[in-house]
């Protein structure tokens, strides 16, 4: 145990491997250290902004389906009301045909009645003419008769 | 191997000698060439693998032993920072440059002596002590360094006259009367601070061959102590393990700490 030269020796070797180290040694690594930190720190950054904004796409899908629902429900909403309007109106519009249809066929059915009750009551005064003449035994002239045959018509 | 002891002392005293080369009349101007070759040695190679490492290193996926360079180079970071967090950028390095170098060479404990002296005994090297931390040079080298390095920041940070200042008024207080007795206690905590630092690391390297030696004694009474060396080396060496890294743990703590003590204002 004695102390002698290699002290300084060993003192000196030392400082040069602390130069060596601090030099070429430290400052890289630290440098490699520090920006993958940093990289990793990023990362999560980047991976929590990526979660934030998947909630918030999520909140606003929720949204639009929300929306959608009500939007759909108003759609079958109005759609039923067109429905049942147009369903009146038809309704209103069939029962106005119908008596339409009613009414020109009654109307028909009159000057059906009229034209039948003139062709008869013609036919009748036919028959009375002829009924007369062969009474009379002879022609009766419709012109002569004329007035009396209308008289008869009108009776009839 | 070829070496052969006469007795325990002879053995004990031959794996304790330095390889020295005097220059002068010898005494203080001798070399331990061992303890000097060795450390360059395992600096030289530690260093170099993690200046390789730090060529290739990428701030991507690193690779394993980038992952484990970068693991130490953090561990070491952050125990830095639990002790100072100022401006320096250097004390982390010399921490990592302490550790790293106290850890190789306090490991050059576990190699197997007598196998490894065989071999450097083949070589020629006839006397080759080559655990540094266990040649007080070294461990007293490196606490000087911390030393010298706590002074030059001390003054750097409050200035030579803030340095003498604090030496003479700090910490009984600044009246005259006081300046003995502060620049005295001043005086024992630097000596105390640098002997403690460098001779708790010396004993417990030194100690740790010591025993590894008396193990090889053992080896020496018959199958018996070779079986019975050989659990109990293998028992030391797995408390060595816990000394050789808790010893460059505290070495490295120590002297973040005494450098760190340079920027503290009293």
């Amino acid at each position: 145990m004695d102390i002698n030269l290699t002290l300084l020796t060993q003192a000196i070797g030392f400082g040069l491997f602390i130069w060596f180290t601090a030099k070429f040694i430290w400052p890289p690594l630290m440098r490699a250290v520090e920006s993958r930190q940093k990289q990793i720190a990023d990362g999560l950054a980047a991976g929590e902004q990526g979660r934030q904004s998947l909630a918030s796409a999520e909140k606003r899908i929720a949204d639009m389906i929300a929306e959608a629902k009500t939007k759909a429900s108003e759609i079958v909403a109005t759609g039923e009301k067109f429905r049942s309007e147009t369903m009146d109106q038809a309704k209103v519009e069939a029962r106005a045909e119908g008596d339409r249809i009613i009414a020109a066929a009654k109307a028909e059915i009159q000057q059906e009645v009229a034209r039948a009750r003139e062709e008869l009551r013609n036919q009748v005064a036919d028959l009375a003419v002829e009924g007369a003449s062969k009474i009379l035994q002879r022609e009766v002239d419709p012109k002569v008769h004329a007035d009396l045959l209308a008289a008869i018509r009108k009776e009839l | 191997m070829s070496v052969t002891y006469d007795s325990p002392t002879e053995y004990i005293g031959h794996h304790l000698t330095f390889l020295t080369q005097k220059f002068d009349a010898g005494g203080f101007w001798t070399l331990n060439v061992d303890t000097m070759l060795a450390s360059a040695v395992i600096g030289v190679l530690a260093f170099g693998f993690m200046w390789l490492v730090t060529r290739k290193a990428t701030s991507g996926v690193p690779s394993k032993t980038q992952a484990f360079v970068e693991l130490s180079i953090d561990f070491v970071n952050n125990e830095v920072k639990s002790i100072y967090n100022g401006s320096n950028k250097l004390i982390a390095p010399i921490a990592l440059t302490t550790f790293v170098l106290t850890l190789f060479m306090n490991a050059m404990d576990f190699l197997p002596i007598d196998i490894v002296s065989g071999g450097l005994h083949a070589v020629g090297f006839q006397k080759f002590r080559y655990v540094p931390t266990a040649d007080v040079n070294t461990t007293f080298a490196l606490a000087f360094a911390v030393f010298g390095l706590s002074i030059f920041f001390a003054i750097k940070a409050k200035g030579l006259g803030g340095w003498v200042h604090e030496l003479f008024c700090a910490p009984f207080g600044s009246s005259p009367f006081l300046w003995p007795f502060n620049l005295l206690f001043n005086l024992v905590e630097y000596v105390s601070k640098t002997l403690s630092h460098s001779l708790r690391l010396f004993g417990n390297m030194y100690a740790g061959e010591l025993i590894f030696l008396l193990l090889g004694l053992l080896g020496a009474t018959g199958i018996a102590g070779v079986i019975f060396g050989a659990v109990l080396h293998l028992g030391w060496s797995i408390f060595e393990l816990l000394i050789v890294i808790l010893q460059a743990y505290i070495f490295m703590m120590l002297a973040a700490v005494y450098i760190a003590m340079a920027y503290e204002h009293h």
